[in-house]
């Protein structure tokens, strides 16, 4: 405000200004083909970082397969796929420490295959079975790792890139140069959660990543009926924000902004805006049919524009991977999909005390009230609970959480 | 010990917090260098720095989502909304996300170390949007704890055990009483126990129960039905939810005869929510309908604010009724 109220030049007619003169590019260093474009820099990415993100690109589109066909044989009630936006999400996730916090919106799991999420702890959330962290309280894939310093889902859009800016003031006061990642779509970007984030981030100087995955659709909104502007990047500039446009299926360049930008929020404290351009190639989720809104010819299109394709033929060109490899390491990660899968249905429903626990630190005795009158109930027609009235049993182990 | 009005003492809790913990962090809007509008976070800035109280841009929905990102992270935020009547726009954050963030992680993460405070309650010519008591709105969301204190000590008292609370809480000081409400309030470092309600005055025929600026009201009340021989016992809840149910069923249990009052509209009041639970707990030992002396359900009123607000007199009537029925 003061810079602006001490530079603003008096004009003495009225100049209306529509920032059509600010072209904002796309960055990017892969062509479709997998080949570098003339002039692309040298990436900064090792092979061991290259081989890495790979490996969870893969597994994630080999989870997401499985998951959908699982969903749709009837044994997952709901499901969301990465599909198309691997490289948006897991090469920003490579760019930075292993102990910066990531906030994500809900389609992000290629974030969590990077970090080392297990195939077991995204098998026991999706079933929502004894074994979920969270107790199976949440739809699938609404996942979190306090170890993995990624934050749980939580549907609401929007609502975590604001703690990502408190989260990150946090990290700044901690002075440990650590930043937070808040990854969210183009539609999400529309709430006012969102820029009530990019400005706090801006005013105090807060050192997060705020990463837009415009992937075309809000579930079956086109971006043309989301905003009217050019994109999300711009509005940064509203708030003196620093902002870049990527191509969000070129994982080198998704890679080397995020690095850049993570440099920026870390070492000057300067929060910065990265708008991916991308598409979500697979449905919004598992109740969602696309070809109601949008065509084959445009998603063909797309696929033409694959992540995984583009940076595959680039780690072969390297030396870096081959095609056997790649065979190899789809059919071990598809057996332990289906494998791990069939251990986690078959597992028990979390126990009946983690309804109630969790609410507070300690449950209030109205909550611990209603339990018991549950248990008594539930003992009195356990045909109609068959999940968990085998709890019931002398379960002594959980007692302690309610 | 000092002679300190309401507003000192909420002052005095959040010095006391920041003294020892420099985790706890004060912000909101003009909290910081002028030290709110109410002048609740007075010189905290300059005793504690620009880092830890500062102003926030003015967005309620920003103000909160920023409180529950630094409480996840380990901070101690005590985020302030001007009035409670302005902490809609952060509803959101408030009922999807503070009161959720614990049970939805299974404990992975929580946002206990969160206080949001929040001037409230009518009785200073506010009109609409100044004068609301939304404590209703946020009981019903499961994972939230509501506190309202009815004096300086009190407040002291209840807003460090708030700021210390492993759950985050939402905190409605009585503006009214700001300046109003005197007291002695120690000096030292203390705390007053949460979602535990204080039997104020013993009595034998009839239980009126109240928080925050009501308490006075009620004990207005009591003085002139003493004077007509009915020996009023006088509770103040001071935590709403998660309420203590025994401290008022015992009570009940004695006098037989109950009356809540809020300055809250009447209907979905938290009054309906105590009723319905004494009724039911102490049904055979009622002498009475349980009576509810509250607000009208209506907008808050400017000019005609007194005859909105559920006054002693209007308490008096209720004693009346409840002892002659």
């Amino acid at each position: 405000m003061k810079k602006t109220r001490s530079t603003a030049k008096p004009v003495h007619k009225p100049v209306f200004a529509n920032g059509d003169d600010i072209q904002i590019p796309v960055f990017t260093l892969l062509k479709p083909d997998g080949t570098l474009y003339a002039g692309a820099g040298a990436t900064s990415l090792d092979e061991t970082t290259a081989r890495r993100i790979y490996r969870a690109m893969l597994y994630t589109r080999v989870l997401d397969e499985r998951m959908m066909a699982a969903q749709r044989q009837g044994r997952l009630s709901f499901y969301m796929q990465c599909t198309g936006e691997e490289a948006a999400v897991i090469g920003s996730t490579a760019a930075l420490a292993d102990a910066d916090m990531i906030m994500a919106q809900y389609r992000e799991q290629g974030a969590l295959a990077y970090r080392g999420f297990t195939t077991d702890e995204f098998m026991d959330q999706l079933f929502g079975n004894e074994r979920d962290t969270a107790h199976g309280r949440q739809m699938p894939i609404h996942y979190g790792s306090r170890d993995l310093h990624y934050l749980t889902i939580s549907s609401p859009l929007a609502t975590q890139i604001p703690q990502a800016t408190g989260y990150a003031y946090g990290q700044k006061l901690a002075g440990q140069g650590h930043c937070t990642l808040t990854i969210f779509g183009e539609g999400a970007a529309s709430e006012g959660d969102f820029h009530a984030a990019l400005n706090m981030a801006s005013v105090h100087k807060v050192p997060v990543i705020f990463l837009c995955r415009n992937n075309g659709y809000a579930i079956s909104t086109p971006v043309t009926e989301q905003f009217a502007g050019d994109g999300v990047a711009a509005r940064a500039f509203g708030y003196r924000m620093q902002s870049i446009r990527v191509d969000g299926n070129d994982v080198l360049a998704v890679y080397e902004a995020t690095r850049e930008a993570r440099r920026l929020a870390v070492e000057e404290n300067e929060p910065v805006l990265i708008e991916a351009m991308t598409y979500r190639l697979a449905a919004h989720s598992s109740s969602d049919d696309p070809s109601g809104y949008r065509s084959k010819k445009e998603e063909e299109a797309w696929h033409k524009k694959d992540p995984l394709r583009r940076m595959q033929r680039w780690l072969i060109e390297r030396g870096w991977w081959n095609e056997d490899e790649e065979r190899e390491l789809t059919e071990s990660l598809r057996r332990e999909v289906l494998e791990t899968m069939k251990q986690a249905e078959k597992r028990r429903p979390p126990a009946l005390e983690t309804l109630v626990s969790d609410v507070y630190a300690e449950t209030p005795a109205l909550l611990r009230e209603q339990l018991a009158t549950l248990k008594a109930h539930i003992g009195r027609h356990p045909e109609a609970y068959p999940r968990s009235a085998p709890w019931l049993d002398g379960d002594t182990e959980t007692e302690g959480q309610a | 010990m000092s002679r300190m009005n309401l507003l000192q003492a909420v002052n005095n809790a959040l010095d006391t917090a920041m003294a020892a913990d420099e985790r706890v962090l004060c912000f909101g809007e003009d909290v910081g260098v002028f030290g709110g509008v109410f002048r609740a976070t007075s010189h905290l800035q300059e005793k504690y720095g620009r880092d830890r109280c500062f102003n926030t841009p003015l967005v309620e929905q920003g103000i909160v989502g920023f409180a529950n990102g630094l409480a996840a992270q380990g901070s101690v935020p005590v985020a302030e909304i001007q009035f409670a009547d302005y902490i809609f726009p952060a509803f959101d954050q408030l009922v999807n996300e503070t009161a959720k963030f614990r049970y939805r992680s299974g404990n992975l993460f929580d946002v206990g170390g969160l206080t949001v405070r929040a001037p409230y309650g009518g009785g200073i010519a506010g009109g609409h949007y100044h004068s609301q008591s939304p404590e209703a709105y946020f009981a019903h969301t499961p994972g939230l704890t509501v506190v309202v204190p009815r004096n300086p000590h009190q407040a002291k008292g209840l807003l460090l055990a708030s700021i210390r609370s492993p759950d985050p809480v939402i905190f409605f000081e009585p503006k009214r009483l700001y300046r109003a409400s005197v007291g002695e309030v120690p000096d030292d470092d203390y705390e007053l126990p949460l979602r535990q309600a204080e039997v104020v005055k013993e009595g034998n025929d009839i239980t009126l129960l109240a928080w925050g600026a009501q308490l006075e009201v009620v004990e207005q009340a009591a003085e002139m039905a003493e004077e007509a021989g009915i020996s009023c016992e006088i509770i103040d809840l001071r935590t709403i939810v998660p309420w203590d149910i025994d401290t008022v069923v015992e009570s009940v249990l004695k006098t037989g005869r109950l009356i809540v009052s809020h300055e809250a509209p009447l209907t979905g009041g938290f009054a309906a929510e105590i009723a319905a639970t004494i009724q039911s707990r102490c049904f055979l030992y009622l002498e009475s309908p349980i009576e509810r002396v509250a607000g009208l359900d209506t907008p808050f009123p400017l000019t005609l604010e007194k005859e909105y607000m559920p006054g002693p007199l209007k308490v008096l009537d209720a004693i009346h009724r409840t002892m002659d029925f």
